[in-house]
Order: C-alpha cells, then sequence, then structure tokens
C-alpha cells in the first residue's frame, strides 16, 4: 500500500504524486514555448483562469494560438495577453468587449476566427474526446460553411468541423483535491469543463484546494485523469454588467 | 401606434406554451421574461449553461459565478441546473429547446435570417445564434420593421451575411406579427399592432407576404 496522504493529499513519501503546485508561475513551468495554442476557460469573465492568464502574461511566450470563447476585456484577462502582443490568432465565437482587440485586428496585427459558440464548445468536446471530426448543421448556408466538406444525412445538409486539442488548457474550477478532481460553481464550469480534456497538459486553478476523499465521488465534475497541475489561488473575479431588480 | 419594444417582447410572450424551454436572445427578446403569461409554466435556458433561470438578484446579493449570456448577474430557482459549454448546445443543437426568441438585422420572406455581421464594420462575432436557428424547434425573431432611414427590414432575400438558412417561422416587428407555417413559403400577415394600417406595412415591407 501506498502511504496514507497528509491534509491536502500530498503523498509524504513521494510529492511528485500530488498535482499541486505552489503558484501560477511554477504551475506554468517548463509548458510554455512561443507558437504555442492556448486553450482559456471562461465565459465573458466568469470563470476565467486570471491568475494563470496573469502567468502566461509574465512568460513572455509569444505568438500564442488561443482559444477561447472570449477575448477579455481592455486589461483584463486574455486583454492582458493582447495589451503584450502576445496572440497571434484567436479562435473564439464573440469578442465584442474589447477595444485593444478591435484596434489589432482591423491593423492587420492579429488573426480571427470565428466558431459558432456551440460548433466550438463541440469541436473542444470531441478534440478531447479523440474524435477528429464531426458534421452539424450549424453554419449551412452561411460563411462558416465555406471550404468545409458537407454531406447529406436523411436528406438535410451538414458541414464538416474538427476536433480542437490545445498544447495547454488553463481552466477554473470552484474546488478541486490533489487528484485533480474538479467541481465548478454556477454558470464558470461554461467551457472550463470541455477544455479539460483536450489541453496535453491542463493546468487548474481553484478557489479552494480540499483533501482527497472531501469531494463525493459522486459530484465531481471533471475526474483528476483531464488535470495534470492545480493550484489554489484568489480571483478577483469581475462582474462585466451587474444588473440588479429593486427591492419591494 | 406601432409596438413599443416592450409591447413587442409581451406580444412575442404569448407564443410561450406551459412546460416549454425557451432561450431568449439579448436586447429587446431579454424583455419577453417579464411578460410570461401567468399559469404558463416555461424554463428558460441560459446558453453559457443554465436551465431554469431566475430574475436578476437583490443589490449586494450578486454572484459573478452566475450570469446570463447577457454577462448579466441572476439568480436561481428550485428546478435550476447548471451544465457545461458543450452540454448546452447538445440541448440547442440537438433540438431539445422547444423555442427561442431572436433578435435580426433582417429576415427574408423564406425565413432566412442576418444578425450577426455587417461588411466593412467590425464584426463582434455570432456567439450562440448560429446553432440556435440551427437547432430549435421554432424561431422567432423580433425587430424593428424598417431601419433609421425607414427602409424595410423584412426583405425579399437578405442583403447581410446570413446567421441561418429558412429557419425563421415568425416575424414580430413594432408594425405587426407575421407567421410562416410549417412548409409555407412565405410568410402571412397575423395580426397588426393598434391603429397601424394596412397600407403603412405593406409600404414598409419589401418581403412578399400573403396580406390576409
Amino acid at each position: 500500500m501506498p502511504a496514507r496522504s497528509d491534509s491536502l493529499g500530498v503523498n509524504k513519501k513521494d510529492k511528485t504524486l500530488s498535482k499541486i503546485y505552489k503558484n501560477a508561475a511554477d504551475a506554468l513551468a517548463g509548458l510554455t514555448f512561443d507558437g504555442m495554442t492556448v486553450m482559456s476557460g471562461g465565459f465573458g469573465l466568469c470563470g476565467i483562469a486570471e491568475n494563470l492568464i496573469a502567468a502566461l502574461r509574465d512568460t513572455a511566450v509569444k505568438d500564442i494560438t488561443c482559444i477561447s470563447n472570449n477575448a477579455g476585456v481592455d486589461g483584463f484577462g486574455l486583454g492582458q495577453l493582447l495589451e503584450t502582443r502576445q496572440i497571434k490568432k484567436m479562435i473564439s465565437s464573440y469578442v465584442g468587449e474589447n477595444k485593444e482587440f478591435e484596434r489589432q485586428f482591423l491593423g492587420g496585427e492579429l488573426e480571427l476566427e470565428f466558431n459558432p459558440q456551440g460548433t466550438l464548445a463541440e469541436r473542444i468536446r470531441a478534440g478531447g474526446a479523440g474524435i477528429p471530426g464531426f458534421y452539424v448543421k450549424t453554419g449551412v448556408g452561411t460563411v462558416i460553411a465555406e471550404g468545409k466538406p458537407t454531406r447529406d444525412f436523411n436528406g438535410e445538409d451538414y458541414i464538416m468541423e474538427t476536433g480542437l486539442r490545445a498544447d495547454l488548457s488553463i481552466i477554473k474550477a470552484w474546488k478541486g483535491d490533489a487528484q485533480g478532481n474538479l467541481i465548478f460553481n454556477s454558470t464558470a464550469r461554461n467551457f472550463n469543463a470541455p477544455m479539460a480534456t483536450a489541453g496535453k497538459v491542463t493546468v487548474v486553478e481553484v478557489d479552494e484546494i480540499v483533501p482527497v476523499g472531501a469531494l463525493d465521488p459522486n459530484h465531481i465534475h471533471t475526474p483528476g485523469i483531464f488535470v495534470q497541475r492545480i493550484i489554489e489561488a484568489k480571483c478577483e473575479k469581475r462582474v462585466e454588467n451587474r444588473t440588479v431588480r429593486e427591492k419591494n | 401606434m406601432a409596438w413599443t419594444r416592450d409591447q413587442m417582447a409581451a406580444r412575442a410572450a404569448q407564443e410561450l406554451q406551459d412546460g416549454y424551454y425557451v432561450n431568449l436572445g439579448i436586447g429587446i427578446p431579454t424583455l419577453v421574461a417579464n411578460h410570461i403569461p401567468d399559469g404558463v409554466d416555461v424554463t428558460l435556458q441560459s446558453e453559457n449553461g443554465m436551465l431554469g433561470m431566475g430574475p436578476f438578484p437583490y443589490e449586494g446579493e450578486e454572484n459573478a459565478d452566475l450570469i446570463n449570456a447577457g454577462k448579466q448577474t441572476i439568480t436561481t430557482l428550485p428546478k435550476s441546473s447548471f451544465f457545461d459549454s458543450a452540454t448546452s448546445f447538445a440541448m440547442i443543437r440537438g433540438g431539445h429547446i422547444d423555442l427561442s426568441i431572436l433578435g435580426a438585422m433582417e429576415v427574408a420572406e423564406n425565413g432566412d435570417i442576418a444578425n450577426w455581421m455587417i461588411p466593412g464594420k467590425m464584426v463582434k462575432g455570432m456567439g450562440g445564434a448560429m446553432d440556435l436557428v440551427a437547432g430549435v424547434k421554432r424561431c422567432i425573431a423580433l425587430f424593428d420593421h424598417t431601419n433609421k432611414r425607414g427602409e424595410s427590414k423584412f426583405l425579399k432575400a437578405c442583403t447581410l451575411p446570413l446567421t441561418g438558412q429558412k429557419c425563421i417561422s415568425m416575424v414580430i416587428t413594432d408594425l405587426g406579427v407575421f407567421t410562416r407555417d410549417e412548409g409555407q413559403k412565405r410568410f402571412r400577415m397575423l395580426e397588426l399592432a393598434p391603429d397601424v394600417t394596412l397600407d403603412e406595412v405593406k409600404a414598409k415591407t419589401e418581403a412578399d407576404v400573403v396580406w390576409g
């Protein structure tokens, strides 16, 4: 029998068995290189890996192809990597909240590939599941279909889309353990769960690391097999569109 | 009087049926949630990963991890559930959502819709709109009948890049309601907003519509 874990789930005899890293910079050490593809979880600013994005900026790695539903806002989230010109290309479904993005794109400094949001999510899910291609009805008869193989199924046209993988996925979860088991909070799950499966290496930041065994196996959203490195870190959690109702 | 945005939303809400799962687009369609008829139980889907969207929170009760597709803070209901983006679009693409109500820049007489890009302008992206119109059982387009120059947005053919083909089965504008029943090639006029004349709507409609 292997030695039992301490309170953080770190194996006392052989610390390498734990996936816990000290901080974001540590967790990215040795994983980054120029021209790499990075998946970054979140929907808008909800559920983004704030500390890992900042640490990726600090590595000064260049020519990143970034797969993310959105591109952050000016100066925050992926906006930080745009300011430093570290991103060469974005694959996204909606990028409307970022002036620096617009400036670089219109100036021809930044490549952009729009994917319908569901197609983007499914490309990531498929990539993580070892499915290199699949057919969808989304985008038939639109610019999205241009150049893509089409096929008739039961009398209807479908277009072929391909699975996506990344050299690195940086994602955000609510709670995790030393094995990399994760649960997400509310709508902060979004693209984080599929992206965890599609990174050659997946690094996650969580609000709270809990002891192995503290998470009910029935309630784990992402099993630890998809996670290689984990850190606990405080997030600012900015709200883009704070909306409230009046008390009667 | 042409309908206000709120009145358009209220008219769209009359299309909701008990037990429906519904996705509301950003903008005027969001207002539909304020007009759900009494006794009609609908479950609102938010494509960022939630079924059973509740009302906006009271001040001080906002949760940054709990937002809708418009990035607004929201709340849960007892029936709510959360899921990831791939599962969310399995619901949408897989035909599990009964009704989608979305905004439009142009709708064509055959049900084509354009609502995501204007060539020459900065394009923000289609988000989930293409998936919704391709996968949801019934799609209603809610938009102003004419643009700022008074030109019809209900056209013979869309001039802007399409979001989807032949997918809109009802058009609700500030001037009236038009329906395109299953298997029909064209829309027919169903009703006019109060005090709007048939001549006015005809003059402002480029699409070839069956005028009732």
